[in-house]
């Protein structure tokens, strides 16, 4: 994995920032979307280009709940439950996900496939409930729509639809250009 | 109202270069470099601009507290602060999203005031797409020489670095983010020195939100007096983004003039409450950390800085959480406390243990296991957390606790007597 190309996509990184360290957490960024997650080989390869100890390195990887220390599942879900997100129903669907795929909170499917996970508000409110599913936000959801995404994701076809507002969200956009 | 800040969203491509700037875009930036900057500074303190990321301290003062003569050793920075995490705000998203340039012309006009030679755009790390869109906004801007060295021909060198954040609500708090961005985990520092003393790196540093370095353009383009005659009075101006989430019919990012009363926010932008059967009950009407507002005190109610300030809330982010009759309010403090213990920094000894102590006694509430007793506790742990700790979290998590506690009494009492909600969900 740390071949030539990562290397020259870490020095453009770093060149960006006043001192190496301030690239920290771009290149922690970058060995996750590698990997899928950050390895202790990929702190200590950081460590190295930055001048920095795996140890510091680590200390900056566990402050932030993004960067993940261990492996998931194919597909990452994460179901906002903050304020927002409860008025409009997301303990529903919640519960739903957990019977669907017969996991708690922090587990992953056996198979491998997907992982669970609860985040504090994702900035999604006006659209809420919302999932962030790797890097996309599903918004807008309730059990039809969960269900018709996991549907797809489960049997490797693409999302039935686009990330983003649901189709009663079209009426809202209208109403706010009228 | 004419809509200024939202005026390219919904617009086909609106977050390309090409239809920014066959929209006026980058006319401001031209303008301002064949101003001097002290001026700029001047029409922003004149246009009265208070910043939107939720303090409300006065835009063109924050700037005038900047070194007017940098050094390649003591360089100037801009920082945007676009860590939106506030539960119940997701304004600048959708700047970000939609209308890139729009922020990245307020950063550029922003150095130029301030004489900065780098600005920082630090967005929260769940924002994949906004990081992406801003990223491309940047290149755009390079590639037309409006961004980077010698902007337009006209001598000012600044180039723009979007640096992505990685899920840390405190990363937000101005000195907490300048830890983040230099590469370490996000503590904040006490103040003083404040960021214009030593900010990023220990060199002079202005933080701004997204949604204030939008309004630059728009004041320099159309004037100071402009932006200034719309609003309450001359302290609270301009036009406003505000996020209505929670038990209205139509959710989402509104523009108004600041000072659109609360009441008219939920019914004419929102369209009422979600179900006819159920009537308002609260609102939380700046984003999680501040008090809460029985349906009583809604009435006649402006929403900006200081009319808030004066019903003994905040406008803070703007972040407008809308309740019904239906909402079980020790549920609503519950997730409440959950996310401020989840995102104290851990740093200092009331917050990191404090808003630990307020969930777990909320939470023994909601298991019908509390006692009366917990009330007084809670009262008192949230007391202690008051203006006790080096930034604003623990107050963001005591506030609301507070203002729960005294207003919604009866809903804690009803838990611990009966083991029940008093309000029967549905």
């Amino acid at each position: 994995m740390f071949d030539a190309e990562l290397d020259k996509r870490a020095d453009e990184i770093i060149a960006r920032y006043p001192q190496p360290r301030g690239a920290v957490m771009p290149l922690l960024h970058l060995v996750q979307e590698k990997a899928g997650w950050v390895t202790l080989e990929a702190e200590e390869w950081i460590a190295r280009k930055l001048g920095l100890t795996p140890a510091y390195v680590h200390g900056v990887t566990t402050f932030y709940t993004m960067y993940r220390t261990s492996r998931c599942g194919t597909y990452l879900l994460q179901l906002c439950t903050t304020v927002s997100c409860m008025l409009r129903g997301c303990d529903n669907v919640l519960e739903h996900i957990k019977r669907r795929l017969g996991i708690e909170e922090g587990e992953t499917t056996p198979d491998g496939k997907f992982t669970l996970v609860t985040v504090e508000c994702l900035g999604s409110c006006g659209t809420a409930p919302v999932m962030q599913v790797n890097d996309d936000y599903y918004e807008d959801l309730d059990i039809e729509r969960v269900d018709a995404l996991l549907d797809a994701l489960a049997e490797g076809r693409p999302a039935p639809f686009p990330p983003g507002p649901g189709p009663q969200r079209v009426m809202v956009e209208q109403h706010r250009a009228s | 109202m004419e809509k200024v800040l939202t005026r390219n969203i919904g617009i086909e491509d609106s977050w390309t270069l090409r239809v920014y700037r066959s929209r006026g875009g980058y006319k401001a930036l031209e303008q301002a470099l064949d101003t001097e900057p002290d001026a700029l500074i001047d029409a922003v303190k004149a246009s009265g601009l208070r910043g939107r990321g939720g303090a409300g301290f006065p835009t063109g003062v924050k700037w005038s507290f900047m070194p007017k003569q940098p050094t390649p050793e003591r360089p100037n920075y801009l920082i945007c602060n676009a860590d939106e995490s506030e539960p119940g705000t997701f304004k600048d998203r959708l700047i970000i999203e939609q209308d890139p340039h729009q922020l990245v012309e307020g950063c550029l006009v922003a150095a130029w005031a301030i004489r900065a030679s780098k600005v920082f755009i630090y967005i929260r790390g769940e924002y994949v797409h906004g990081a992406r869109r801003l990223e491309q906004a940047v290149a755009e801007a390079r590639e037309a020489n409006l961004c980077g060295r010698n902007i337009l021909g006209k001598g000012f060198d600044c180039d723009v670095v979007v640096h992505r954040g990685a899920g840390a609500y405190i990363c937000g708090e101005e000195t907490a983010l300048m830890d983040s961005l230099e590469g370490g985990r996000g503590n904040p520092r006490l103040k003083p020195p404040f960021p214009a003393q030593a900010g990023l790196y220990g060199h002079p540093t202005t933080i701004n939100n997204v949604e204030t370095l939008s309004c630059v353009p728009l004041i320099v383009e159309r004037g100071a007096e402009w932006f200034a005659s719309i609003g309450t009075d001359e302290r609270n101006t301009g036009p406003k983004l505000y996020c209505l989430s929670g038990h209205v019919k139509r959710p989402g990012v509104y523009e108004a003039p600041i000072g659109i009363p609360l009441l008219e926010l939920i019914e004419e932008f929102g369209g009422g409450m979600l179900r006819d059967d159920r009537p308002l009950k609260a609102v939380i009407p700046g984003g999680s950390s501040v008090p809460v507002l029985t349906a009583e005190e809604c009435r006649d109610l402006p929403m900006d800085f200081d009319s808030l300030a004066k019903r003994g809330t905040m406008l803070g982010s703007a972040g407008v959480m809308v309740m019904d009759s239906s909402t079980d309010m020790v549920q609503v403090m519950e997730r409440i406390a959950h996310f401020y213990a989840h995102e104290s920094c851990g740093q200092c000894t009331p917050c990191r243990e404090g808003t630990g102590w307020l969930e777990k006694i909320i939470r023994r509430i909601r298991s019908g296991r509390g006692s009366l007793d917990d009330l007084a506790t809670l009262e008192s742990a949230a007391g202690h957390m008051r203006g006790t700790t080096i930034c604003p979290l623990a107050d963001a998590a005591a506030m609301p606790c507070q203002s729960f506690l005294a207003k919604f009494r009866h809903e804690f009492e009803h838990y611990i007597k009966t083991g029940r909600a008093a309000v029967t969900a549905g």
